[in-house]
């Protein structure tokens, strides 16, 4: 039995039946971690210790006849804008980088309750704000399937982490797709919950309105499980909602005869890929065969969500990150005897941040100022209701809506990050979600000639992530590609 | 309204989000800023008469928990991560703030 290719589920059963020990499962983790990470750059963090005790508590609690969590021993890595108590979280950024937060993340709390491992922290794009982790201060990751290839972003390292058996799970942040579209570019599934129904204490925040925790994993049925673990209300998050959580896995019936398959034809049939869009087809004809229906839906507002996305992001991120002043904690830039205050804040800002972080920033600040307030953020806000307003009448025929989670497969290092609006665009079919609330998930739906993953996304109605996720499995169930691994 | 930007429209902003760019950083944003703004103003020709704007999306009203002290963080924890912290009289030290 190889560990690092067992999936979630697998290491969970094994261990509780004590085929195998939650020590050993996770040295054989930190071990390929430790192998692979010099290659891949996925992880900033690998915390063997304290991940060695957490496993050793789950072989005690095991001999001691103690019930075991639904996650027992399955080692997990975290995005680097989670926090853990006592465990450096620098949001790949220069002005955190020597941060020890005094407090853990609640999504974290939850899984370390339900007996999941943590190895250590995952490189991202400065603050979770890009499309390919190469806005990190530590250097991009690379994607597993191809080196000189981009893993997506911003939760790159976590999709690389799980995609190179390095993890059977991680978490990441998705505010306009920074689940998702990893997920897609390293063929693994990228799990974004409803908006409120996951906790994001603890998770260092980028866009308040949009901000979303999350699973990768190599199966639907372990994204599910994990979202159980982590889901339902939480006084720490005034945003989450008291809606019940259900138990996610048993919703994967295989059974998705009659679930109607909203396509918006209009909004895909533009900018994709040609490999991307016949796996797109190829994934719808697979749902018609296992008896869903397939239909056609309109989104007259999607090809605005780019723009409204990024006017909103940025403008809730330039409030959200005013609090990174040299003051509190992390980095202080070094000052001359006569500078003052506020040359402290201006130049230790300048210098802790990076440049598409210092871009956003700009961007919010301009937006949300006096006389471009109206003509800009008002303008997205509402054109914001409109996109809503698109998906309310777009469920009322469909249960789930399908779409390519990216228009091009991943891209090169380096080939986008000159010209930031290039970059932007990459998001026009993830950003939707985020915006108007909704679950999304990104499966693995095949390879284009050069072996590099391509992902298909479904969205389910808000705190209906059950029918997306029976969907999702009921794909899997019917396709192989998940079962395919990079060569490493 | 067609957006266009000026290095002193870029230094008025840096102001407004205390950062002190460099003058190459200067450069490159007042072009790459006026790009994504000029893409943006797209939602200019959008028509919502009437449309109320969305600030979050669930409706859900903010609540309330009942007024009880609960356990927080210590100062010390608090101090940890400070750049420039005094713990021994529980402050955070800052320059210069007058004049500064």
């Amino acid at each position: 039995m190889t560990v690092t290719a067992l999936t979630a589920t697998e290491i969970r059963d094994a261990v509780t039946d004590g085929q195998v020990s939650a020590t050993e499962v996770c040295r054989a983790f930190l071990d390929r971690a430790q192998a692979l990470n010099p290659q891949l750059n996925a992880f900033t963090l690998i915390d063997a210790d304290r991940a060695l005790d957490a496993a050793g508590r789950v072989d005690a609690q095991r001999a001691s006849g103690t019930p075991l969590g639904p996650l027992a021993g399955v080692p997990i890595a975290l995005k680097d804008n989670l926090c853990v108590r006592g465990m450096r979280t620098t949001a790949a950024s220069r002005i955190l980088d020597t941060f020890v937060p005094p407090y853990t993340a609640t999504a974290v709390m939850k899984l370390e309750a339900a007996g999941a491992i943590v190895l250590g922290k995952t490189n991202c794009d400065e603050f979770a704000m890009g499309s390919s982790t190469e806005n990190s201060a530590y250097g991009p990751t690379k994607n597993p399937w191809a080196l000189d290839r981009t893993p997506g972003g911003s939760s790159g390292g976590s999709a690389a982490a799980v995609a190179a058996h390095c993890a059977p799970l991680a978490l990441g942040s998705d505010t306009g797709g920074s689940i998702r579209q990893p997920g897609s570019f390293c063929g693994v599934v990228g799990l974004k919950p409803t908006y409120g129904r996951v906790s994001r204490y603890g998770l260092l925040a980028f866009a308040s309105s949009l901000d979303q925790i999350g699973p990768f994993s190599r199966r639907v049925r372990d994204a599910a499980l994990t979202l159980t673990a982590i889901a339902g209300s939480d006084g720490a998050d005034a945003t989450t909602v008291a809606t019940s959580v259900p138990e996610f896995t048993s919703a994967l019936t295989g059974d998705v005869r009659g679930v109607r398959v909203g396509v918006p034809r209009a909004f895909v049939s533009e900018g994709v890929d040609e490999e991307v869009r016949l796996a797109f087809e190829r994934a719808l004809d697979t749902l018609a065969r296992a008896g869903a229906v397939i239909v056609d839906i309109d989104l007259p507002h999607a090809r605005a969500a780019i723009p409204v996305y990024y006017l909103i992001c940025t403008a809730e991120a330039s409030s959200n990150l005013a609090r990174y002043d040299g003051v509190k904690y992390g980095f202080r830039a070094t000052l001359g005897r006569t500078d003052g205050l506020k040359a402290m804040y201006n130049r230790t800002r300048d210098e802790g941040f990076g440049a598409e972080v210092k871009r956003r920033i700009m961007l919010g600040t301009y937006v949300l100022s006096a006389g471009y307030y109206d003509a800009f953020y008002l303008k997205a806000q509402q054109v914001r209701t409109l996109l809503r307003r698109d998906f309310d009448r777009a469920f009322e025929g469909a249960d789930v809506i399908a779409m390519p989670t990216s228009p091009i497969p991943p891209f090169r290092l380096g080939e986008k990050t000159e010209d930031p609006l290039q970059m932007y665009l990459a998001d026009v079919f993830t950003v939707s979600a985020n915006l108007a609330g909704l679950p999304g998930i990104s499966v693995p739906c095949g390879f284009t000639g050069a072996k590099l993953p391509i992902g298909l996304q479904l969205m389910g109605r808000m705190f209906d992530e059950a029918t997306m996720l029976r969907t999702a499995d009921a794909f899997e169930r019917a396709t192989s590609w998940h079962t395919e691994s990079p060569s490493l | 309204m067609s957006t266009t930007l000026s290095i002193a429209d870029v230094e008025r902003i840096a102001a407004l989000a205390h950062l002190e760019l460099t003058d190459a950083e200067k450069t490159l944003f007042t072009k790459q800023l006026a790009d994504v703004l000029a893409y943006a103003e797209q939602v200019q020709q959008i028509d919502t008469t009437g449309v109320p704007a969305t600030a979050q999306v669930h409706g859900a009203e903010g609540h309330e928990r009942a007024d009880e002290p609960v356990p927080s963080l210590s100062t010390a924890d608090m101090l940890a991560n400070a750049p420039d912290g005094a713990p021994e009289v529980g402050l955070f030290r800052v320059p210069r703030v007058i004049g500064g």
